[in-house]
C-alpha cells in the first residue's frame, strides 16, 4: 500500500472525488426522499409550511391511492364499525371504502406497454443492427442516417398527426397503439446502440460457428447474442426508462383502457383538491419497477456504458 | 482427407479484385503454404476454400466434388483463425465439443472424442477453464483442437502463429508440423513469413497483387524462381538483381555484362533489351582472379558466415561468404558466380527466362 504508483490516484484526489460523488448523490436524492416521505404524511402535514421533516407517519396516502371512498352519515358509520386497519384510517374523515381505485389497472398498463415496447424495440433493433453490422446493404449509411433522423426533433412535435392517424386506425387508447408508438421512438436508439455493440464482436466468432457446422441464424443466436448480452441489457434499460416515463403521448392518446400510470397519478383527487400523499405514494410505487430492473442489470449497464472504451 | 483443386478462381469485392484467375492443386495430405505480402489475396483464397467467401467465378474441387458455392457447414473443412476466435462465453470443453454437437453426436461419444483430442494436444487439465484466462499457447491448442476434433477433410489455417510471441512461435510451429505428420491431414496454411513457409511447407504458392506468382516445393521456389517478385520475396537476404542491357540467344551459356562474359545455365529462350541477372548471395564467391569486380560497401558478421555488400557496375550486390574471409570496406574485390544457379529475368515483365535450370518448374506453373 505504501508503494507509490503513477496511475493510482492520491489519497487526496480520491477523497475529493468521493466527496463530489456523495454531494451529487445527495442533491439528486433529495426530491426522491421528499416524495417517499410525503407518501407517508397526512394531507395536512404534506402541505404544512414550513415543511415538516419530523412527522407522524401514516399509510393514509397509500390507502387513498388504492381505494375510492364515500362519505356516510353518522348513523351508517355507527352501525358499521370498521373491520380492517385501512377502514380505520378512512373513518377519521367520516368515510367508508367504496371499492378499489384505478391505480392497479393503470400500473399494469404501464408494465404491459413499457415492457412490451422494450421487448419489441430490442427484438427488431437487434436484428436490424446485426444486418447493418454484417451484411452489405445498399445505401446502408443513408438508411442508418434516416433511422437516426427520426430522433432529430422531439417526438411530441408530431403529436397532432399521430393523434389523427391513431384515431383513424382505431389505435387510440389501445395497448397495441402505445407499444407501437414507443417502439417507433425507441427503435432508432436501439439500432444505433446495438450496432455499436455488435460491431465490436469480431466476425470470426460467427465464422467459426459457420465452419463448425451451424447455419447463419444458429451462429447469430448461439454466438452473437450471448456476446451482445451486455449491449442488449443496457439498451433495454434505456428503452424501458423512456417508455415507462413517457407522459405527453400518454396524456394525448390514452384516457381509459390503455392509460398508463404517469397521466393517472397527478389526477388523484382527495378531499378538497389534490391528495398529495396519495400522489407521492403513487410516484413511489411507480419508481420501483425501473429501479429493480436497473439494479438487476446494473453490472451490464456499467459495462455497457464503458463498452469499447477499453479493449482487452 | 482430400485433394483440393483450385481452378481459375477469381474474387471481386465491388471494384476491387482480391484474387485474379488462380489455379493450383493441393494434394491429399500435403502441408500447403499460401505465401505473400499482406493484401495479396492469400487469405481471401483460403476463405474461399473454406466457404467464408464465395468466388466471383471459377471452381473449387474437394475430393472431386465442386464446392465453390456451398455453405461452409456443408464442406467439412476446419478453419483455424488468426485470433483463434474461441467462443468467449464457453469453457474449453464446450469450445472443443461445439463442432460435434452441431452434428448431433451423442453425449458420451462427444466426451470421448474431446478427451482424445485434448490428450493429443496436452490440454486435458484445462478443459474446465473459461477460455478468457488462457495463455496464447493454450488458446492456440484449443483452436487447433476445435479444428481436429471432427476429423474434417482439410484444415485451413490463417496465420495461426501470428498472434504468438516470437519465442513461442517456433515451438508451436514444430508442434503444428508434428501434428500434421501424425494426422496426415491436408492442410492449407496462410502466412506472410517466408521462413515459416519454407520450414513447414511441402508445397508453397507465392501470391502477389491478387495473382499466383509461382507454385512448387520450397526448393523449387528458392532455387528456380519464376518471377523477380518470388526471387525477391524468398530468401534473406533476397536474390541479387544485376541489371544490364543486352541480348541472350537461345542455347547461350554465357551472358555479357559490363564487358565480362559470365556463365549461365543453357538458355531455352532468347531475349533482348533490359535484362536482369539473378544470383543468390550464397552463390557469389570472392576470388582474386575474378574479372567482374566490386567495391566493398559494408560487412555484416553473422557468426559462421558474413554478408558483404558490394557496389558493382550493375548495382548493389550482397554476397554470403564464410566468416573467415577478409574484406575491408573500400577495397575492390573480384567476384565469381556459380553458373548453374543463375536465373535471368526480363526486367519489364519480371518473368524468368526459360533455361536448363528452371524449364521443368516454369512449364508446370
Amino acid at each position: 500500500m505504501s508503494s507509490f504508483s503513477v496511475t493510482e490516484p492520491s489519497k487526496r484526489s480520491k477523497w475529493f472525488a468521493g466527496s463530489l460523488v456523495i454531494l451529487y448523490a445527495v442533491i439528486t436524492m433529495i426530491p426522491l426522499a421528499w416524495i417517499m416521505l410525503t407518501g407517508f404524511k397526512s394531507p395536512a402535514d404534506a402541505i404544512s409550511y414550513p415543511p415538516k421533516v419530523l412527522f407522524e407517519p401514516t399509510l393514509e396516502g397509500y390507502v387513498n391511492l388504492f381505494t375510492t371512498r364515500t362519505r356516510q352519515t353518522d348513523e351508517f358509520l355507527a352501525a358499521n364499525p370498521p373491520e380492517t386497519w385501512y377502514e380505520d384510517i378512512v373513518r377519521q374523515y367520516d368515510m367508508v371504502i367504496a371499492g378499489p381505485s384505478k391505480f392497479g389497472e393503470r400500473f399494469l398498463n404501464s408494465v404491459i406497454i413499457g415492457f412490451g415496447s422494450t421487448f419489441l424495440s430490442i427484438f427488431l433493433g437487434t436484428l436490424a443492427a446485426y444486418a447493418f453490422s454484417r451484411f452489405r446493404i445498399p445505401l446502408a449509411d443513408d438508411l442508418l442516417f434516416f433511422i437516426l433522423s427520426t430522433r432529430m426533433m422531439p417526438p411530441i412535435a408530431v403529436a397532432i398527426p399521430i393523434f389523427l392517424m391513431y384515431r383513424q386506425l382505431g389505435l387510440s387508447d389501445t395497448h397495441l397503439g402505445m407499444i407501437l408508438l414507443y417502439t417507433a421512438v425507441n427503435i432508432s436508439l436501439a439500432v444505433w446502440l446495438l450496432k455499436g455493440f455488435i460491431d465490436e464482436i469480431p466476425r470470426e466468432y460467427e465464422e467459426a460457428a459457420l465452419i463448425d457446422g451451424y447455419t447463419r441464424f444458429q451462429a447469430f443466436y448461439k454466438v452473437v447474442l450471448p456476446q451482445a448480452a451486455t449491449g442488449i441489457a443496457s439498451t433495454a434499460i434505456f428503452c424501458l426508462i423512456f417508455a415507462w416515463n413517457e407522459y405527453a403521448f400518454a396524456v394525448l392518446l390514452t384516457s381509459g383502457t390503455a392509460q398508463t400510470a404517469p397521466p393517472f397519478i397527478p389526477t388523484i383527487i382527495g378531499v378538497g383538491g389534490l391528495d398529495w400523499p396519495a400522489v407521492a405514494a403513487g410516484a413511489t410505487i411507480f419508481l420501483l419497477p425501473v429501479m429493480i430492473f436497473t439494479v438487476a442489470l446494473r453490472k451490464h449497464l456499467l459495462r455497457g456504458i464503458t463498452f469499447g472504451a477499453v479493449r482487452k | 482427407m482430400a485433394q483440393i483443386i483450385i481452378k481459375n478462381v477469381r474474387k471481386e469485392f465491388g471494384d476491387f479484385t482480391a484474387v485474379k484467375e488462380s489455379s493450383f492443386t493441393i494434394e491429399d495430405g500435403e502441408f500447403f503454404m499460401l505465401l505473400g505480402p499482406s493484401g495479396c489475396g492469400k487469405t481471401t483464397t483460403l476463405r474461399m476454400i473454406a466457404g467464408l467467401e464465395l468466388p466471383t467465378s471459377g471452381e473449387i474441387y474437394l475430393d472431386g466434388e465442386e464446392i465453390s458455392q456451398k455453405p461452409p457447414s456443408q464442406r467439412d473443412i476446419a478453419f483455424v483463425f488468426q485470433m483463434f476466435a474461441l467462443y468467449p462465453h464457453m469453457n474449453v470443453y464446450k469450445n472443443l465439443s461445439y463442432p460435434l454437437v452441431s452434428q448431433g453426436m451423442k453425449r458420451a461419444a462427444v466426451r470421448d472424442k474431446v478427451d482424445e483430442v485434448a490428450g493429443i494436444l496436452g490440454i486435458r487439465d484445462i478443459l474446465k477453464k473459461p477460455v478468457g484466462g488462457l495463455s496464447g499457447g493454450d488458446r492456440q491448442r484449443v483452436a487447433l483442437g476445435r479444428a481436429i476434433v471432427r476429423d474434417p477433410k482439410a484444415f485451413m489455417m490463417d496465420e495461426p502463429l501470428g498472434a504468438l510471441d516470437a519465442e513461442f512461435r517456433e515451438h508451436m510451429s514444430e508442434e503444428l508440423r508434428a501434428l500434421h505428420d501424425r494426422m496426415n491431414a491436408t492442410t492449407v496454411y496462410v502466412t506472410h513469413d517466408q521462413l515459416e513457409a519454407m520450414q513447414m511447407g511441402d508445397k508453397i504458392v507465392v501470391m502477389n497483387n491478387a495473382v499466383v506468382e509461382q507454385f512448387g516445393t520450397p526448393q523449387e521456389i528458392y532455387d528456380k524462381p519464376a518471377t523477380m517478385f518470388v526471387a525477391d520475396f524468398i530468401g534473406s537476404p533476397s536474390m541479387n538483381f544485376l541489371a544490364f542491357e543486352g541480348t541472350v540467344g537461345e542455347g547461350a551459356q554465357s551472358v555479357e555484362m559490363n564487358g565480362q562474359a559470365l556463365g549461365i545455365p543453357r538458355q531455352r529462350q532468347g531475349a533482348t533489351g533490359s535484362l536482369v541477372f539473378g544470383v543468390r548471395p550464397e552463390h557469389v564467391a570472392l576470388s582474386d582472379s575474378g574479372t567482374y569486380r566490386g567495391e566493398v560497401l559494408a560487412t555484416e558478421y553473422l557468426g559462421t558466415t558474413q554478408i558483404i555488400t558490394l557496389d558493382t557496375p550493375n548495382g548493389d550486390l550482397k554476397a554470403r561468404v564464410p566468416a573467415g574471409k577478409k574484406a575491408t570496406v573500400g577495397e575492390t574485390i573480384g567476384l565469381g558466380f556459380d553458373p548453374a544457379t543463375i536465373t535471368l529475368f526480363d526486367k519489364n515483365s519480371g518473368q524468368a527466362l526459360v533455361s536448363d535450370l528452371n524449364h521443368e518448374v516454369l512449364s508446370n506453373g
